[in-house]
């Protein structure tokens, strides 16, 4: 089975504080991080690699300082990494960025792709079902857990807000996967060592089939029309009351604020 | 002369510091007070790589270096005193003699299964009487035609209980004072060799100290390490390159304590102020982050020069000297900073402290230490 695991490089928002006077980010000196439900994926293409033989390649879209979350993947065991890097990518929105990976990925031979559910510095969740309806595949998002039942049928378990479904999807087809679905394993000290004398490979924009006019800032239909920071909410107030107690408690608040008559 | 990590070292940095702060942090407090040797950490540290790191690929290790691991007891160290000396006695010790001076057959044998954890190592030289002055041995190994006979007992000895190998030293002709000294693979479970009493201690408390004996030891003709003789030669080369581990885990606490102190001082408030504000806070604690990188290139400096086959003898004596007298004194100062708070166990610079002090005494002495850079000295 060949694996194209997506990954991206983000800052590593449980560092990043607010200045106060601009309510802008301050990133300097902010560590960049894999993103966290990136790790969750490629963990869990890993687990197959270990248990099915599956080969795994992981590919990211940024700038050449995305090397070094490639390197990581070396060193946690993957088989192959791939850079698209390239000034025509630059300022693409989720639909660009979606285009350039769906190029990339029409190069390569694969029957699973896995991509993280969403990245933390954007958090929209968008790049991958976007990736698969690019490509025409079928697509599971929000997944916490697979097993591998014969070569072409996949079980997933998929998260909903009530709790999970479990589903059957025929490879080849796209999922999303939440940081939580696993453990991501650690980098291996012989990994570390190796994973500078492994080949990375570095892919322009002519090395992938797309529309180039789908690509980077003119490929992007989003604008950012203003940035606010969200207003600090209230710590709230628990009841721990029984559910028909809660109701009244529920109701006289409504009626309180005068939400309800 | 190229001060920066390499691009190795620092994804090395990255991982090792993670593994710390998720696999070891939270269980050093317990650790500690239950006297409890965590093998459950052994092992993940085993699965990754982390037992084997100076070890060729070829013996079954991850042909890292010595820097890569000292930095590994040092990020170890930093959260918890005991997870260093576990790694550190394990690798410096115990695969490093079988590296440096095993035949073929002995490499083959033991490091596959040392290098990837499967087998912890130990290392047996200290006796109640042969302290400081190792060439007092009194353990004694009799030639019996086929095997040799081990007989007396070691004291001090870290990992033991634990541990399936151990290098120890016995002698095998008195007359010939430390040059009729031979050192020994020992095998747990070899007819005569046990596990005598549990040390308890005042610091490292999860690590396993304890009592070997020896009572007609039987060992195999083929388990003499090195040539008949050398075992003092092996044993004072072996302790040269133990004491980058223990500088590196000296360096650990000691930076594990100025991490904690500058966290709480940042958080405490004394008159209306955080106690991090004022001005004897701040001078204080920068003379202690000035001594701690100071050993920090110490440390640097000596596995630099192991890994690079440069005599480094001294420059690990000068590297454990300074850490471990670093240590010392950073982890007393934020017992300080911390106020009552800082003698309860209730924050970790009380468990740094007492870890602090054992780096003064094992594999070597500070006093020690002066001897032999003296000894370059004065040549």
């Amino acid at each position: 089975m060949n694996i194209v695991v997506c990954i991206k490089q983000v800052p590593d928002t449980t560092e990043i504080k607010i200045n106060p006077e601009t309510g802008t980010l301050i990133r300097d000196g902010v560590p960049s991080i894999m993103n966290p439900d990136d790790k969750g994926g490629l963990e869990m293409a890993l687990m197959l690699k270990d248990t099915c033989n599956a080969h795994v390649t992981v590919i990211t879209m940024g700038p050449p300082q995305a090397e070094s979350i490639l390197r990581e993947a070396f060193a946690m065991g993957v088989d192959r990494a791939i850079l698209l890097t390239d000034r025509r990518f630059a300022g693409a929105d989720t639909l660009a960025t979606s285009h350039a990976l769906a190029g990339a990925l029409r190069t390569l031979d694969f029957d699973l792709i896995i991509t993280g559910r969403q990245a933390i510095d954007g958090d929209t969740a968008q790049v991958g079902p976007q990736m698969a309806e690019h490509l025409q595949l079928p697509q599971i998002s929000y997944v916490a857990g697979l097993t591998c039942n014969d070569s072409n049928l996949l079980t997933v378990k998929k998260e909903t807000e009530e709790g999970y479904q479990i589903l059957e999807v025929e490879l080849p087809c796209l999922l999303t996967v939440l940081a939580t679905a696993n453990k991501a394993r650690y980098m291996s000290v012989q990994g570390i060592m190796e994973s500078f004398d492994k080949e990375m490979e570095i892919w322009d924009a002519d090395k992938i089939e797309v529309d180039k006019e789908k690509l980077g800032l003119k490929g992007s239909p989003t604008r950012v029309k203003k940035s606010f920071t969200k207003a600090q909410k209230g710590a709230g107030e628990v009841f721990e009351v029984d559910a028909e107690e809660a109701v009244g408690i529920i109701i006289s608040k409504l009626k309180e604020k005068f939400i309800i008559k | 002369m190229d001060f920066s990590l390499t691009k190795q070292e620092e994804l090395f940095l990255q991982m090792i510091r993670e593994f710390a702060e998720k696999e070891v942090k939270p269980l050093a407090a317990a650790v500690d007070e239950d006297e409890r040797f965590p093998l459950e950490t052994v092992k993940k540290m085993s699965k990754i790589g982390l037992l084997g790191i100076p070890v060729p690929k070829a013996c079954g290790g991850q042909g890292g270096t010595n820097q890569i691991y000292s930095m590994a007891v040092e990020e170890l160290s930093r959260v918890c005193g005991t997870t260093g000396v576990i790694m550190s006695a394990h690798t410096s010790l115990c695969m490093a003699p079988i590296l440096e001076n095993g035949t073929e057959e002995q490499k083959q044998k033991y490091l596959p299964n040392l290098a990837s954890g499967n087998w912890i190592g130990a290392f047996g030289l200290t006796e109640p009487n042969a302290g400081t002055d190792a060439g007092m041995q009194q353990t004694t190994a009799v030639d019996a035609g086929d095997k040799w006979l081990l007989n007396g007992s070691k004291i001090f000895i870290t990992n033991a209980g634990y541990a399936h190998v151990y290098i120890v030293m016995a002698m095998t002709d008195k007359s010939l004072g430390t040059k009729g000294i031979s050192a020994f693979i020992i095998e747990k479970g070899m007819p005569g060799f046990s596990i005598g009493k549990k040390e308890k201690k005042m610091g490292i408390r999860g690590s396993s100290t304890c009592e070997l004996i020896f009572e007609n030891c039987e060992v195999p003709k083929e388990n003499l390490l090195g040539k008949e003789g050398k075992g003092f030669a092996i044993a004072m080369k072996t302790l040269d390159g133990g004491r980058i581990g223990i500088a590196a885990q000296a360096l650990g606490i000691a930076q594990g304590a100025i991490d904690e102190t500058v966290k709480y001082t940042k958080e405490r408030k004394q008159f209306g102020k955080p106690v991090a504000s004022f001005q004897n806070t701040q001078f204080q604690m920068a003379d202690l982050e000035t001594k701690v990188q100071a050993a920090r290139l110490l440390v640097r400096s000596a596995a630099y020069k192991k890994d690079h086959n440069l005599p480094y003898s001294a420059d690990a004596a000068m590297a454990k000297l300074f850490a471990a007298e670093t240590a010392m004194e950073v982890t007393i100062k934020a017992v300080q900073f911390h106020g009552g708070y800082g003698y309860t166990r209730e924050y970790a610079v009380e468990r740094m402290m007492r870890d602090a002090k054992i780096t003064e005494i094992y594999e070597g002495t500070s006093e020690v230490q002066r001897m032999v850079i003296a000894g370059k000295l004065f040549r």
